[in-house]
């Protein structure tokens, strides 16, 4: 028998092959047993990249992390996305957003701290805004989407990750400020936005559809709409003569 | 008695998402540990163990109970790892052209091939093995991982991913010739 090639040895270190004859020849020749030995020696060596370990109640935080955005019916995770209360409630909570970080509960732009007010709260509104108006762009270009066949969402799907990193910000910001309601909703535009991103970059037809469906037929494009023009509104400076208009 | 994942997948598919805290707290651990693998990253892990499991919260109707709940909880983690790694390598791709094989190991490495008697073998051997990893194509990661850590035959690794068996094995040999070129003179000089 000719000498077991390493893509043999791979298999036979895994126990992926069988092969009596392989296993004689093992036995009786020294130099494959040399290359066995040299590839186990490798193999061996990448169990000891041990990751860290969590700690103890890791499963409790995951599931506390996790917990507040099941909803009871698995295959129709979306569907409380845009129950009327929630249409209704979703300008509410963006100016919430606002409101927290106004109120000076969110630090990281210190260079904002200096400005007068009305244009810190210009400059938020005008970066809450911009958000949810890219976000909407992403969501109106998978909707329009005509294609027939397999599908190349790459473009979307890159700007889609650099959005759930924005919006992670602004839900942390709202979890601080101890706004579950606005964390959660954002939490859940996080999720839409981590579905485009982790979807596969070519999507069948079928997949595709899968997408579309799920934001077009409860109309979150109208929502975003909703609240970006909310948004726009306020960022307008208040008429001279009259009170700022509060958040 | 403890519940099995059978059970709970079944009151979860029943309506009870309460029933799912069993099967986070359960196979937390073993997720992060896989994703950690395929991301060198524990933030990035921490990430995809959260949205391993809310992706199979959403996909447990189409569960079928052929493969165990932990192994097809793997296959979810290890393509949402997959995701990311590809699109982590999409990003650095535009900042700083890469080979489509994976990274230059010789580039990220320490050099392989330090004198034998500063060379300890759990100290900086051990060093070696993390960039080893990552510097691997995503496929070939992804396929290592399922293979060498999670104990999964090349077909499962094949279904896991969506390729053929005969791509799943190419992406294992391709792997370990890697690990193999980068690791081996260090193994060497540790051994001389």
């Amino acid at each position: 028998m000719k000498h077991l090639n390493e893509d043999d040895l791979v298999l036979h270190y895994y126990g992926e092959r069988q092969d009596p004859e392989a296993q004689r020849h093992l036995e009786a020749c020294e130099e494959c047993r040399a290359h066995l030995r040299s590839l186990t020696r490798v193999l061996d060596a990448m169990n000891r990249l041990e990751p860290p370990a969590p700690s103890e109640d890791y499963g409790n935080r995951v599931w506390q992390r996790i917990a507040p955005q099941l909803e009871p019916a698995p295959a129709r995770w979306w569907a409380g996305w845009f129950a009327p209360r929630r249409l209704v409630a979703a300008a509410a909570m963006a100016a919430l957003l606002v409101a927290a970080f106004l109120a000076g509960r969110v630090s990281q732009r210190r260079q904002i701290a200096g400005l007068s007010a009305p244009v810190r709260e210009r400059i938020l509104l005008v970066a809450v805004g911009d958000h949810l108006e890219r976000s909407q762009m992403i969501l109106a270009e998978l909707v329009n989407n005509e294609s027939k066949g397999p599908v190349d969402i790459s473009g979307e799907q890159q700007r889609a990750e650099d959005l759930v990193g924005e919006n992670r910000l602004y839900r942390q910001a709202a979890l601080k400020a101890g706004d579950r309601a606005v964390s959660s909703v954002l939490d859940e535009l996080e999720r839409v936005l981590l579905e485009i991103a982790h979807s596969p970059s070519k999507l069948d037809s079928a997949e595709f559809d899968e997408i579309r469906r799920r934001i077009e037929s409860e109309g979150i494009l109208f929502k975003i709409r909703v609240v970006s023009t909310n948004l726009r509104e306020r960022e307008m400076p208040p008429a001279s003569g009259k009170a700022g208009r509060s958040l | 008695m403890e519940q099995s994942d059978a059970t709970a997948v079944a009151q979860v598919r029943a309506g009870n998402p309460d029933a799912y805290r069993v099967l986070v707290e359960r196979h937390s651990h073993s997720v992060f540990r896989l994703a950690f693998r395929m991301t060198g990253n524990e933030q990035d892990a921490e990430d995809l163990v959260q949205e391993t499991f809310l992706r199979a919260y959403r996909q447990i109707g189409r569960f079928d109970g052929r493969a165990s709940f932990s192994t097809w909880l793997y296959r979810i983690a290890a393509n949402c790892s997959l995701d990311l790694i590809r699109a982590r390598k999409r990003r650095q791709e535009q900042q700083t052209p890469i080979s489509d094989e994976g990274e230059d190991l010789g580039a990220s490495l320490p050099a392989a091939d330090p004198a034998p008697d500063r060379l300890a073998f759990s100290g900086e051997l051990k060093q070696l093995l993390a960039p080893a990893l990552q510097g691997l194509s995503p496929m070939e990661r992804t396929a290592f991982v399922l293979r060498h850590y999670e104990g999964m035959c090349i077909e499962e690794i094949g279904r896991a991913l969506g390729v053929n068996a005969g791509a799943a094995k190419h992406s294992v040999f391709r792997a370990v010739q890697k690990l193999r070129r980068t690791l081996e003179p260090a193994l060497s000089s540790a051994r001389s």
